[in-house]
Formats: C-alpha cells, structure tokens, sequence
C-alpha cells in the first residue's frame, strides 16, 4: 500500500492528489488545516480551507493576493483534487480548524492539525473521522496535562479579576482563538465590556460576523486618554507583557492563560502572577480517546511530546510513525 | 485546608510585598489559632511533618495505581516536582475531587491535617494500606489541595516568602511591634493554639531566659545609595568566616545559638566552660571560630566541629573553639539594642575583658583615613584569617533582620580559576527541564609529558542570567555525549570563570581539591578549552592559603 500522504522538505505532501496540507514552503496547492501562523503561510498558488475558517484565513494572509482567491469548502463536502478525494471535518481547535481527510483507492488518511476536545463556545465541536490512518499533533503529550472545563476556567478568571477591582486585570492571552473563547465563555457569566489589544480587535469582529456570542468590546486604543481603566479586564497578545503598551494601565494584576499553566515552574518562569489553564490543544486524555476513536491502525505523530505517545500507542498495539515538522510546539496565535 | 492553600495560592501568584502581607492579614483574621500557629511555622521553616520521602510517596502511588514507572519518571521529569507531579496525575488519573463551581464539602482544617491525620498515616507499618489512605485522602480533595498535601507529608512545604514578611504580617494584624514578634517566635517550637495566643499576646510575656535577640544583618557595601564615607561615623572591623552566634548568660546558665536559631550549646561545650564567668543577664553577638594557640584557623577546620551533638576529647583538643565578640545585646540585665553601637562597645569591653581568657577575643576596631585605604585593608583580609571587613555606624541601633543603611559587609573578590563545562544535569523547580547544574573541570598536566587531562573540581548552580541558561540550555541539548540517568557528559567547550571562597584537599572530585561557595563569576566566550587553568595552579593556591594559615 503506497502511503496516502507522505512528509516532504516543504511539508506534508499527498503524491495521489498532488497538494500540501499545511507546508512550511508553500509552493502549489495547498490545504490550510486552520489560520495559525505556523499552518498558514504564504507563498503557494493555489489554497483551499474551510467555509467557516475562510474569512480568517483571508484576514490572517491580507498582503497575499492568492491567499485572497482562496477556495472555502463547507465541512464534510467531498472534492477531487486529481487523484484524491479531499474532505474538511472540524477539528475543534479554533473558529474553522478542520481535520483534512483524504481518500485514495478506498484508504483513507486524517491529517488533524491542531485540535481539541474539551467543549468551547467560540468554534464547532471535533468530529471523529473514521480511518485508516491518523495524524495527529501530540503538543500536551504528556498525562498531567488534563484541562478542566472552559466554564470552570472562566469562573476562575472572572474570580481573579473581580478580586481586585482597584487595579486593572489584564490577561494575556493569544489573539486568535483563546481572547473569543475567554469572550465567549464570560459572556455567560458577565455582561460587562472587555478591552482588547489591537491585535485581538479585527479578529475578534470576524469571529463577531461568523455568529459567535460574545462580550461586548473595545479596543484600547478607542479608549479615551485619561480613562481610568481600574476594574477592568484587559486582553493582550504575550508579546505585549512588559512591552511600553502596558505603561497606560496603573499597577495591573496580571496572568496567562495557557495550557503550560498547568505547571508551576512554568507559570514563574515565565513571571506571571497567575495562570489559568487555557489551551486549545488536546490533552492527554483527549489524544488517547481520539486515537483509539478514529479506529486507525497507524497512527503518524507530529510535533510536541511525541516520544512519549509513540510508547504507550505501541504498547497498545499501534503502529506510530513521526514526522518531523516545522509546526510550533508552543500554542501560538 | 482550603483557606491554606488558598493563602498559598496568593503568596504564589504575586511578587509584591504589600500583597504578600496583605494575603497573610487575612489568612490570620479568618483562621483559628491551631491553624495560624501551623500556618507560621510552616511558612517560616521552623516545622514540618515529614513522614514520607518524595521516594516513599512515588512508591506509594505506583502501588496503589500500578501506573507505568517510566511514564511517572517522564511527568517528573517535565514537572521537576514529585509532590506537583502526583497532584496532576491525581487528576488525570480520577483520584481527585473535581472542581465545580458551587460545591463546598466538609473539611479537614490544617491543623486537624497536621496534628492527627498524617502523623496517623505515618504509623501504619503496611505500605499497602498507606497508599490505600492516601488515595481515599486524595479522592476528597482538588488537584491543587493535593498538591500542598502532598508537600505537606514529605516535609517540603516552601513557599516565596520570608519569615520577616510573616512576622510583618503578625504585627500589624495584632498590633504588635515587629521585634516583640521576632523575638517570641525564636522560641516556639511547637504548634498549638495557646502558643499562637503567646505569640500575639498584647501584654508582656516573659520570654523563655534561653532565647537569643534576633540577629543583624548587613547589606552589601557596593550596594549603598549615599556614596560619603566619613571613617569617624564608623566601626571597621574584620568579617570572619565563622559562624555567627550569640552567647547570653541567664539564670545562671550560658546558651550558645547560632545565627539559624539554633541552640548550640551542646556542641561547644569549651565555649560554654569558657563564658561561665560572664556577669549575669549578658547577652553578646560574635563569630565562632576554631582558635589554636592564638590563631584563627580555617572554616574547614571549624566545619569538623559543626552539627556535631556532642564533640569527642580528641575533637575539643585538636579544634578548641573560639570567640570574636562584635557586639553586646543585653547588659546588666536591660535590652540594650536601642542603644548606639558605641554605647553597646563599651558593655561589650567591660564584660569580655573581665574574662581574660585566651579563648575568647573582641574584634579589633580598623582605623583608616578614607576610602582608599578601606580598599587597601579589605585587600589584606585574607592575611588576618577574615572574608572581608564589617562597617557599622557608631550611632547605629541593633535592628531585626536586615534593614539598609547603617551595617555594611565588605567582602574581599573570591578566589577564581577558569574551569571547563563538562557535565549537566537538570535542575528542579522553577529550574525543571533546563540543565543547570554543572559540573567543572581544570586540566591535569601530565608531569612526565604526556596528554593533559580534564580532572572535575566543583559543580555550581548559581551566577548566570535566565538568557545565558536558556542558551547554554539549547547548547548542552545539542552537544551531549552520552547520558547517565539525568547527567549529560558534554563536549568540552565552555569555559567559565569560577569563584570561590577558599580551597582544601578532597576525595569527593577527580581533582582531589575542593572549593567552598563554588559560583559562575562569568562565561568565559573570550577563552579556549585549551585555555582554562590547570588543576597545578589550584593546587598552588591551596598551597598559598596553608602558609597563610
């Protein structure tokens, strides 16, 4: 049986079909999983992604032009690309993240990117694609990583920022996909305004104009000059921590959402006061569920702690392979 | 334990002091005096429960789970952290509550944990009914509660903050000067409700009469703000490299404690025969250090006479303990601290030279004109047996702790030879999954011409930033050649300059020296491997500080 969908220098590469899903390099066509920085690059002639992930993805490649005349494909609607049949299935990851199935000669291949299981109000839930083969991510490989749920964690951030009301809270956060989870999951517990860094805003409006419930908004730079910001929850991209950005804001609380949270030694590493445990990536138990769900006999691992998942697949009985990928294993936005 | 660990989790989530007090106020005006009194003593080291080790713990859960071993050793491995890493396989694994957002379920407080429920677990001689009430232990409380039980039973609870901070927090809440606190809680060793009563007590408590004044400490000169010397507003005296301590004569009775609060008295008892003289109600603060007929010997000398109960004949005639007097505290009977350094010289001289005994010393007052010459007789420090020099102010008080501006210490620049990176092994905390404990080489020439070979000498932790860790990290990561268990050994390469306090022969490194407070001074990029000092210039030295000695 010839491999449906191969690792080449420029990325993962469907010889049947002739198209890369994801590349590093693009060049031809390629499939876009979701609108990561790290999964959609530009460079390629010819994309084709989700419906529901179209316009982010247009947004996120705004100075390419054949990134704008990219093809949306609504979710479960079989195409053919030369000798594959390629079809979108939500992959749970962010607004639009889709697992790509591809089927040639009967032998069908899920290539996952990046996904998640736990219930999140801002993106459509992971389907579970029967194959022949599985490629998944394996960026929380690890068991103490386990998520509580998003309503659990978003009580949390609501305690945390209602704590102190004198001081600002700003929470940071990625820009697309955990600032509309945070927004989505707090809509059902507040009805205040959140403010957001500009790198959040454009974003978040599309996930607004896709249908998505969310807190009220205002970017920060609206925001009058001497507003007294006390009070308030703030979202940022990491990047803005202790960058001149936060210099309006008078003594914030401040802290980090992210799944490495779940690790002390990580949270003051990276010197935040407080972390809350907010990933959109599978944890430990979210991977062995989907693996084993799926009903692929192979299983290809990507990036993270692969070495790991590989022992405890293959003592079940699997057959694990790994690519070597240029995907980050850091949750990034 | 729920307001425990949340008082943890608020001491955890912040570097500010104000918040730290804050949190602690608090934690004291909700909980019991049973559960304060733990609180206290947990917080500031004084007391733990250790009835497991990390090991024990580990084994305990692989019992009771029959998890992979190895899986276990990578979760560690990633955490850094046995206590941490059960607590979140406590919850992948379902021993855990799980958190919902309006349950609250009954209880145990601290101190029911700390007094009754694992010194109870402690006691049972079966392991598999240890683990047995663990997991039941575990099944009723959340991750994060897990985890400071966790810490609690294997006796390494720590958390950032320190004992000064608590006795701030204590103050202020009960309204008690910060000293009265300092002073009362030297003496508790016990937990218990009526000693927390003792603690916050408004009125005077009389004192246990064994008890030291809490100790003074300096600051760094070369941090000063205020860059004027004046040498009349000051007392310079050597900084000896013994151990400090405080000698006080009460009801008749001398007590030796060290500067880690310690009662030493036992373990110098030529010391204690020594200051039987001393007048009632004295207290004085000065440096232990080994003396043989009149001379200061080395640290290492006076380290055979440490953390010993009770010292042999032998040991008392070939290390007879000695005493520098800096300072006296108590006098006739009356807290003298209050009082000018100057005043407080005076007491001290009228006591120590009634003793007349060769034993016991009063350090020296250095007289010089300016700065430059305070440069000039700290560079001789190591010539008197001293680390450095000590500056006070005449007018200073004796203070709690460390507080700026009136005491300085001088320390002489640290002896230091350029060594060879070759081994690293994995930190653990803050430092988990970054290779930061390195071991160091010098080379060894051959005498009959041969190849010259790396000999190991030391291994440091400390002295690089969070950037050069990282990338020296990502360095070791790429250039390993070959792993034993968590040590990599590593192509040698780096060199780094490597500081330390002195110098003696020792089986435990290759080298056959040792180095004490070995530290990174700085990386060495600016130097080859073939660079690097060699194990004959440490020898030479070792050599120096013998004739010194």
């Amino acid at each position: 049986m010839k491999d449906v969908i191969v690792l080449s220098k420029n990325g993962l590469y469907c010889p049947a079909g002739d198209f890369y899903i994801d590349p590093w390099k693009p060049i031809e066509t390629s499939f876009i999983t979701h609108a990561h920085s790290d999964h959609a690059r530009s460079g390629a002639q010819k994309y084709y992604t989700s419906l529901r992930g179209l316009s982010l993805f247009k947004h996120r490649l705004k100075g390419y032009a054949n990134a704008q005349d990219a093809v949306g494909v609504p979710f479960g609607k079989k195409i053919k690309i030369n000798e594959a049949w390629v079809s979108f299935h939500s992959a749970g990851h962010i607004l639009g993240s889709a697992q790509l199935r591809v089927e040639v000669k009967n032998k069908v291949w899920v290539a996952s990117g990046d996904y998640k299981r736990t219930p999140d109000p801002s993106c459509d839930p992971f389907e579970v694609v029967r194959c022949d083969a599985f490629i998944s991510e394996a960026t929380f490989a690890l068991p103490i990583y386990q998520w509580e749920s998003g309503e659990v964690t978003a009580q949390k951030i609501k305690d945390w920022w209602h704590s102190d009301r004198s001081r600002p809270s700003i929470l940071f956060c990625y820009s697309l996909g955990k600032a509309q989870r945070v927004l989505a999951e707090l809509k059902k517990i507040s009805d205040e305004t959140v403010y957001l860094h500009g790198a959040a805003v454009g974003l978040t409006d599309i996930y607004r104009a896709e249908g998505i419930d969310m807190l009220q908004t205002l970017p920060v730079s609206e925001v009058p000059k001497d507003f007294d910001f006390a009070g308030c929850l703030i979202l940022a991209p990491p990047s803005a921590h202790r960058s001149s950005w936060m210099k309006r804001f008078k003594e914030p609380q401040t802290a980090f959402g992210s799944g490495w949270m779940q690790v002390r030694g990580a949270r003051r590493r990276g010197g935040y006061e407080k972390g809350f445990i907010l990933s959109d990536h599978a944890d430990w138990n979210e991977l062995i569920q989907t693996i084993d769900e799926t009903g692929a006999q192979k299983i290809i691992l990507t990036h993270g702690r692969e070495d790991v998942l590989a022992r405890v697949l293959r003592e079940k009985g699997l057959e694990v392979a790994h690519f070597t990928t240029e995907y980050s294993d850091e949750e990034i936005g | 334990m729920k307001a425990f660990v949340k008082l943890f989790e608020d001491l955890d989530s912040t570097t500010s002091t104000l918040e730290k007090v804050s949190a602690l106020k608090l934690y004291f005006s909700k909980t019991s005096h049973s559960d304060s009194m733990w609180a206290v003593l947990l917080l500031t080291g004084k007391l733990s429960k250790r009835v497991l080790t990390s090991r024990n713990l580990r084994d305990l859960f692989l019992i009771a789970t029959k998890y992979p071993e190895w899986l276990l050793e990578e979760c560690a491995s990633q955490v850094g952290d046995t206590a941490e890493t059960l607590s979140l396989l406590a919850q992948s694994l379902n021993l855990s509550r799980t958190f919902s957002i309006h349950s609250s379920s009954e209880e145990f407080n601290l101190s029911q944990w700390m007094d009754l429920r694992i010194p109870e677990l402690a006691v049972i001689d079966d392991q598999e009914e240890q683990a047995r009430i663990l997991i039941s232990w575990w099944k009723t409380l959340l991750s994060s509660e897990i985890f400071i039980l966790n810490k609690l039973m294997t006796g390494a609870f720590r958390v950032g903050v320190s004992e000064k901070l608590v006795i701030r927090a204590l103050s202020e809440h009960f309204e008690i000067p910060s000293d009265q606190v300092a002073h009362r809680l030297i003496g508790i060793k016990k937990a218990g409700a009526e000693n927390f009563t003792k603690l916050i007590s408004k009125d005077f408590v009389e004192v246990s009469f064994s008890q030291p004044y809490p100790f003074c400490l300096a600051h760094s000169f070369s941090d000063r703000t205020n860059l004027d010397f004046k040498p009349e507003d000051w007392c310079i005296e050597w900084k000896y490299d013994g151990i400090r301590a405080q000698v006080i004569k009460r009801n008749q009775q001398v007590w030796i404690w060290s500067r880690g609060e310690e009662d030493i008295t036992a373990g110098f008892p030529d010391l204690a025969e020594a200051f039987k003289d001393l007048p009632e109600g004295s207290v004085i603060d000065g440096e232990i250090l080994v003396l043989k007929n009149g001379e200061i010997q080395l640290f290492q000398d006076l380290q055979k006479r440490l953390g010993r109960k009770k010292p042999s004949a032998a040991i008392l005639k070939t290390h007879p303990a000695g005493f520098v007097g800096y300072d006296c505290l108590e006098f006739n009977g009356v807290d003298r601290r209050q009082e000018s350094l100057r005043a407080r010289r005076d007491y001290l001289k009228k006591i120590i030279s009634n003793l007349s005994l060769s034993q016991i010393k009063i350090s020296e007052e250095q007289t010089v004109t300016g700065l430059d010459q305070l440069e000039s007789l700290r560079s001789e420090a190591r010539n008197h047996q001293a680390e450095g020099l000590m500056i006070k102010g005449w007018d200073s008080i004796y203070t709690v702790g460390r507080k700026t501006g009136s005491w300085w210490k001088h320390k002489v620049d640290p002896l230091s030879l350029d060594a060879v990176l070759l081994y690293a092994q994995a930190g653990t905390g803050r430092r988990a999954n970054l290779y930061t404990d390195y071991t160091f080489a010098l080379w060894d020439n051959d005498p009959d011409g041969g190849d010259k070979k790396l000999v190991t000498f030391a291994k440091a932790y400390s002295g690089l930033d969070q950037n050069e860790i990282n990338k020296l990290d990502h360095w070791i990561r790429r250039n390993t050649k070959e792993k034993f268990g968590p040590v990599r050994s590593l192509e040698p390469e780096h060199v780094f300059e490597i500081a330390f306090e002195g110098i003696s022969k020792s089986d435990r490194h290759k080298s056959g020296i040792a180095v004490r407070f070995p530290r990174i001074l700085r990386w060495r990029h600016d130097k080859k491997v073939e660079d690097a000092d060699t194990l004959q210039t440490a020898l030479a030295l070792l050599k120096s500080q013998e004739i010194l000695s």
